[in-house]
């Protein structure tokens, strides 16, 4: 199997949080990640993007009363 | 929540508390519409809806979670009812999508691996990030520079929650689109917040 891009790499992490990632895909992006630091840390990022919208929504944006 | 504990307890009206939910209310009110006057207008129709509605609220800790259900339905229902219309007329949008797409892929070399410049380094501890109020002062410069096309569908996906299937049939764009929009989104996110905070944190 051909290594996979950043660039498709990228766009499936995104796309994991709209559908459900098939078997071959989900097996591309594992092993992509397990040997690319920079998508790793690109997938660690997008928790913390959801993380900080969910504050968002909850108001709970620092500097409480 | 039960009726009793609904009665034992009243609303936080004092100054403070209204002030500090109000700041938030206003940021995320911003971030979706982006426009000042309609954010500050929405959030002044919440507050006004949940003091008249205040029999009904329950306990200090719903009470904030309470005014932002307020609040995100009323951008809701302006986003249904302007949906249309944004979708048909906005060409001058389209083309700005179509420009921001072509940034993004700058990212990355010829081969489709990202360059030197743009890897995504280590963050530390994001959490205590958020307790900062300059993080989120960074946040919604970062979010405003995202296209505004782009920053609409990500903010009605993550700051609305809608379904993707229902951002898509509000824009009358397939989900495809949608999907790239918001990976856009995401990675315009992910890298201004890196350059312009996580990076300075590590220095």
């Amino acid at each position: 199997m051909k290594m996979m891009t950043c660039k498709d790499a990228t766009r499936l992490m995104s796309e994991r949080y709209e559908r459900t990632l098939d078997l071959r895909e989900r097996l591309a992006l594992k092993m992509h990640t397990a040997m690319c630091k920079g998508c790793s840390n690109y997938g660690r990022h997008l928790d913390v993007l959801r993380k900080a919208t969910a504050r968002l929504r909850e108001g709970n944006t620092g500097g409480e009363p | 929540m039960t009726e009793v504990s609904a009665q034992a307890l009243s609303p936080p009206w004092d100054d403070a508390s209204i002030t500090a939910i109000r700041r938030d209310m206003l940021r995320f009110a911003r971030m979706q519409l982006r426009d000042s006057g309609a954010a500050e207008d929405m959030v002044q129709e919440a507050l006004m809806a949940a003091m008249t509605g205040a029999k009904r609220f329950a306990g200090r800790s719903a009470f904030k979670t309470w005014m932002f259900a307020i609040l995100r339905n009323k951008i809701v229902d302006h986003i249904r009812a302007s949906a249309r219309e944004i979708s048909r007329s906005d060409l001058a949008a389209r083309a700005e999508v179509d420009a921001g797409l072509e940034d993004f892929d700058a990212l990355f070399e010829q081969r489709g691996h990202w360059n030197p410049d743009d890897r995504p380094s280590t963050w530390s501890d994001p959490e205590a990030s958020f307790e900062q109020e300059a993080f989120w002062t960074v946040f919604d410069v970062c979010m405003n520079n995202l296209p505004e096309h782009i920053a609409r569908v990500y903010t009605m996906r993550e700051l609305l929650e809608l379904e993707t299937t229902e951002i898509c049939a509000e824009l009358g764009i397939t989900s495809n689109n949608c999907f790239v929009i918001l990976h856009r989104a995401r990675l315009g996110l992910r890298e201004c917040l890196e350059n312009r905070w996580f990076q300075g944190e590590r220095r």
